[in-house]
């Protein structure tokens, strides 16, 4: 019973993650209808930058302290929400009116792109992760291991998921995207200024990407210039699964994915499924989904946004 | 129109005369990727043995020109690769790499064509079984596996979980011959479970593992997620020591797992602290040229290109046939990673050493002969 408690702790906590990056990809898309293939790279920027400046941060702010934490975390997300922007302004916004295929295409590009100038610029081998928290097992759960660092990406997914809802539902921008989300040409002739909107979209979800890289760092620390291809995969996936364009729907296709493979991994032995065959598995239950709800677990059908 | 002519058969007679001054040697390794240490480390020892043959006079008053391609660390890559190097740059032999799934994918290509291949590094059995040009200058998988199970049984250890990177041949060489060995001699295997490399999430694998209540965990997979498998491990109150095999060796090994891996174990070709001249000699002169220190894959790609130029020399010739015939007959040949003899399975058969992590640093703890 303990074995299986763990493994669910354990799923619970790999789901988050994929939760975490889902969020940004399915973010932009329900904004503009865009699959960001790019994301999973803009989130190993994010880890990246938070290798590179950690050491200077935690100069300033104390060794494995709570506060240089976050100002890595804020810094990392700061400039990735530059680059999300800079990438819009550059490569996507000319293409805008061009067939979404061609978007779509460049995107890949993009991604590929980042792939290959991160192992030119960061180098191609892996690098340690510094720890930035005293990343332990919590004391008092008996056989129970539930470390600070699951704690933590469960604390941080829960927040940008009420953050990100806050901001599409509340907020004056968050306005402007869903009017932007309906249509365009429509929104602008209501005052909105389209090019901000979307920059802003990208901003916000590179953004979250950055911070779905530097907790997958704390984590794992081992970071490279590929991280972000299997991750950003899954969470693609995740963000499908639980219907594209919806932000609750993301974080429950995270945590089912998460869980799925976990499970199948832990009891291989008694489902007689090799465990390394959990990608396959957790693929083959989307299809299923997708196959009898289309939509995903969450999406509506009447094209309703975010 | 006849001047033209002469001039031609000039030019082409020149360059002809030029080429003849050096011969090519292909090396494929994995330069980036998620392999990269092993590939550059080979790299650089390949590169000082071939300064050092070039510096004495070459292969028979020839230069060698090593001509190095970047595998990537990536499947596909090795095949496409030593097609070139066969068919554009006409090596006389190749070297590479230290992954077998990569050795493997190139030494049919090399077989095909007669161009004998040599191995630094790859300890799967299969790789030389590809055909009688593929050699190699380091022990086995069986062999390998086998030592760390005699070692198990020599520390009293009774129950062991297996962790295999279920991607790597590598990998799963080891493995099975670890479970044969130890299993025959009394011990057993309390859990075997498997992970895929690239994968950064083993607490799934782990959890399973630390049910079986082992006295050690045995890890044959490569350093980059041994690493992480040691902290996850760790943070899961596994406490059990961790077993690998000389996938582990490499610098990046302790940056990932830091304090975790601890008095772990792995077995490997050589050890740094081994005071035998050949060894601090080979280390001094590393050192020297690429001002970092070299570990059992710059030894083994350094011994590589020594035994192949030893080959041609017995030869007296390049030919694929005649060095392949030479390669096999090596016999005692006193390499930087011990006294290399080609057995009839073209493998090369020498001691291997068992390290532990202390402190940070790979501390020598016993040999353990074939």
């Amino acid at each position: 019973m303990t074995e299986f408690i763990q493994q669910l702790i354990n799923g619970l906590s790999l789901g988050a993650i994929y939760a975490l990056i889902a969020l940004g990809y399915t973010m932009v898309y329900g904004i503009l209808r865009f699959i960001n293939f790019a994301h999973g790279d803009v989130y190993m920027v994010g880890a990246y930058m938070g290798f590179y400046l950690a050491p200077s941060i935690m100069r300033g702010f104390g060794q494995k302290s709570i506060a240089s934490g976050i100002v890595i975390l804020v810094a990392a997300m700061a400039i990735c929400a530059a680059l999300g922007i800079v990438i819009e302004r550059l490569v996507y916004r000319p293409l805008r009116n061009r067939p979404k295929l061609t978007v779509l295409i460049t995107a890949i590009g993009v991604s590929l792109f980042l792939e290959n100038a991160g192992q030119y610029v960061f180098g191609p081998d892996p690098k340690a992760f510094p720890d930035i928290i005293n990343d332990h097992a919590i004391e008092g759960l008996g056989d129970l291991t539930v470390t600070v660092s699951q704690v933590l990406v469960l604390a941080v997914t829960v927040a940008l998921l009420l953050l990100l809802t806050w901001i599409v539902k509340k907020t004056k921008l968050g306005m402007a995207m869903r009017a932007l989300s309906f249509n365009p040409v429509a929104a602008s002739l209501m005052g909105i200024n389209n090019d901000v909107v979307i920059a802003f979209t990208f901003g916000l979800g590179s953004a979250l990407a950055a911070a779905a890289g530097i907790l997958f760092a704390i984590s794992y620390p081992s970071i490279d210039p590929l991280m972000g291809i299997l991750p950003g995969l899954k969470a693609f996936v995740a963000a499908v699964l639980g219907g594209i364009g919806n932000i609750p729907g993301a974080a429950l296709g995270g945590v089912l994915i998460g869980l799925v493979e976990t499970l199948v991994v832990g009891y291989s032995d008694t489902i007689h499924i090799p465990s390394t065959y959990r990608d396959a598995v957790a693929f083959a239950i989307l299809i299923l989904i997708l196959l009898f709800k289309p939509t995903g677990l969450l999406g509506a059908a009447d094209r309703e946004k975010v | 129109m006849n001047l033209v002519k002469t001039l031609f058969a000039c030019l082409s007679l020149g360059s002809a005369a030029l080429a003849q001054d050096a011969v090519k040697v292909g090396e494929f390794a994995s330069m980036t990727g998620a392999t990269a240490t092993f590939g550059v480390s080979s790299h650089n020892g390949t590169t000082l043995a071939v300064e050092e043959i070039n510096a004495g006079g070459g292969l028979l008053g020839k230069k060698i020109n090593l001509v190095t391609e970047d595998d990537q660390s990536k499947a596909g890559q090795p095949a496409t690769i030593v097609r070139k190097l066969i068919s554009e740059d006409k090596v006389i032999a190749i070297l590479g790499e230290i992954a077998s799934s990569k050795s493997l994918e190139a030494a049919p290509i090399a077989q095909q064509n007669h161009v004998p291949m040599i191995s630094p590094g790859s300890t799967n059995q299969k790789v030389t079984e590809v055909g009688d040009y593929i050699f190699r200058v380091c022990f086995i998988d069986p062999f390998q596996g086998a030592v760390m199970a005699k070692f198990a049984i020599s520390r009293g250890w009774k129950r062991i979980a297996v962790l295999t990177d279920a991607k790597q041949d590598y990998s799963r060489g080891l493995a099975d011959a670890f479970r044969k060995y130890f299993t025959a001699h009394g011990g057993a295997i309390v859990k075997d479970q498997s992970y895929s490399s690239g994968d950064k999430d083993f607490r799934a694998e782990l959890t399973s593992v630390k049910a079986g209540h082992p006295d050690a965990v045995f890890v044959p997979g490569y350093y980059t997620e041994v690493g992480l498998i040691a902290r996850q491990a760790r943070q899961l109150g596994i406490k059990a020591p961790l077993l690998g095999g000389d996938g582990w060796d490499s610098e990046d090994l302790v940056q990932v797992g830091g304090e975790a891996l601890e008095g772990d174990f792995f077995s490997n070709h050589f050890s740094t602290q081994d005071k035998s001249p050949a060894v601090q000699t080979f280390l001094a002169k590393y050192r020297d040229r690429f001002h970092t220190e070299a570990d059992a894959m710059s030894a083994l790609g350094y011994d590589s290109a020594m035994v192949l130029a030893d080959a041609v020399k017995r030869a007296r010739s390049m030919d694929g046939a005649l060095v392949r015939d030479a390669l096999a007959a090596t016999k005692d040949y006193p390499g930087v990673t011990g006294r290399i003899t080609i057995d009839d399975k073209r493998n090369a058969t020498k001691p291997a050493v068992v390290l532990t992590i202390k402190d940070g640093k790979f501390q020598f703890v016993e040999s353990i002969a074939p």
